[in-house]
């Protein structure tokens, strides 16, 4: 059933270098500003407007000079990348690569797979419907579905950029972990009657696109398009963040969050994702305020679990799986995924 | 006549590619019969993963991005 893409022109090695080039050019580019922004930021803030180091105001705005610029070029820098990475794969791929795996390593396979595919919620039902149509087992299927919008690509680099990679890759394993074992615990649950029958009835009729082979030149323009795309989706939100977070950095006194946000208030990890849940996807507006929380004496944990639950389950996503389960085992998904990010919570507040 | 067939619930995307369609039809006079499929059971006959897509004479030419004009208009030649 598969047909070659007709392509309407076809690449031309002389545009192949000329796209290596101006990659390689705005590399160069992004390096020198990069190292350009402590500095300006410093000479800004204390030089040009005059404020004094270590006054409420001075720092606030230091603060802020410095990591918006910062956040958002490493926003674009590593979406460009990650989009680059990800042209590699397909939701085709995947199924192929996942067909005929067993549950456990097929759950392992189906989480990692989920972060490096492209997926976006509204092709969240297709791909479900795609997967468990060709016989990829219910748990498997979760799994790919919790760990793609769970290890969020916006999220991932935030961390990084506001706390180093060791909370990045932290991240980046809870998720997984969470991913993996949801998917085990529904698969065992034997939960297949609780897909909306239809499901089952469908029987594909084959013609998808085979898989494309996109040029150089077509992987460097989808990325480009990618990230102007997502960094003016969120910028607005990175730049309220950070301001929000510079203004709790240089007013809010130290330690006056850890009575409640603190590893010794036991009940803040679960407050943490009953909050997060119904809040929409904004990490990049979240991650700098709890950042600034978390200067303050909260909680590693607390705040991974706060972010995570804000991320991993959004009311839309929800809404558009309700069109194939049954309330029964959208209840099952929110309330297994919600208790792994609950136990991730208070695993790290015990042990960092 | 060409028959062709946007695929997608509805989201930004979707309505993105609908409307290059039109324009691409409109811009070369083409005669085009241009459907929106939103039920996800009729999707599932060109096995469509990724919104959106687009159909031209019941044969999936793209799916999961939104495509340039020339290569829309490229799979519109008759």
């Amino acid at each position: 059933m598969e047909q070659t893409l007709r392509t309407p022109s076809t690449p031309q090695p002389a545009t192949t270098g000329r796209a290596w080039l101006l990659v390689g050019i705005a590399a160069v580019a992004w390096l020198l500003a990069y190292n350009l922004i402590q500095p300006l930021a410093d000479g800004l803030t204390y030089g040009l407007l005059g404020l004094a180091r270590g006054s409420h105001l001075g720092d606030s705005l230091a603060f802020f000079f410095y990591d918006v610029p910062k956040i958002l070029l490493l926003l674009s820098g590593m979406i460009f990348a990650i989009t680059i990475l990800r042209s590699f794969f397909s939701p085709e791929r995947t199924r192929a690569l996942l067909g005929g795996r067993r549950e456990g390593i097929g759950n392992v396979f189906a989480a990692s797979l989920g972060i490096v595919t492209p997926f976006c919620s509204c092709s969240a039902v297709p791909l479900f419907i795609g997967f468990v149509e060709s016989g990829i087992p219910l748990g498997v299927t979760f799994s790919f579905l919790i760990a793609a919008p769970m290890v969020n690509e916006v999220a991932l680099v935030m961390l990084f950029g506001m706390f180093g990679w060791q909370v990045a890759g932290l991240y980046l394993i809870s998720g997984l972990s969470i991913a993996i074992l949801a998917g085990v615990v529904i698969g065992r649950l034997k939960m297949e009657r609780y897909v909306e029958d239809f499901v089952w009835q469908i029987k594909g009729g084959g013609g998808a696109v085979a898989g494309e082979h996109p040029t150089w030149t077509q992987r460097f323009t989808q990325a480009w398009e990618s990230t102007r795309e997502i960094v003016s989706k969120v910028w607005l939100y990175v730049v309220i963040g950070i301001a929000v977070g510079a203004g709790i950095h240089g007013y809010v006194p130290d330690d006056a969050l850890a009575g409640i946000m603190g590893s010794d208030a036991w009940w803040s990890v679960p407050a943490a994702v009953l909050i997060g849940v119904p809040l929409y996807s904004n990490a990049a507006g979240v991650i700098p305020v709890v950042q600034a929380l978390m200067d303050k004496g909260a909680a590693l944990g607390t705040v991974l679990a706060f972010m995570m639950a804000v991320v991993a389950l959004s009311l839309p996503e929800i809404i558009i799986l309700r069109r194939v389960l049954k309330p029964r085992l959208i209840a099952t998904f929110v309330g297994v995924v919600s208790l792994g990010i609950i136990a991730i919570g208070y695993l790290f507040n015990r042990v960092i | 006549m060409l028959n062709i067939k946007v695929l997608g619930p509805g989201c930004a995307n979707c309505k993105r590619l609908e409307a290059m369609v039109q324009k691409v039809v409109a811009e070369r006079g083409l005669t085009a019969e241009i459907e929106k499929v939103t039920d996800y059971v009729q999707m599932m006959r060109w096995n469509l993963m990724k919104t959106p897509g687009l159909v031209v004479n019941d044969t999936l030419v793209v799916s999961g991005r939104v495509p340039n004009e020339t290569e829309i208009a490229g799979w519109l030649q008759p």
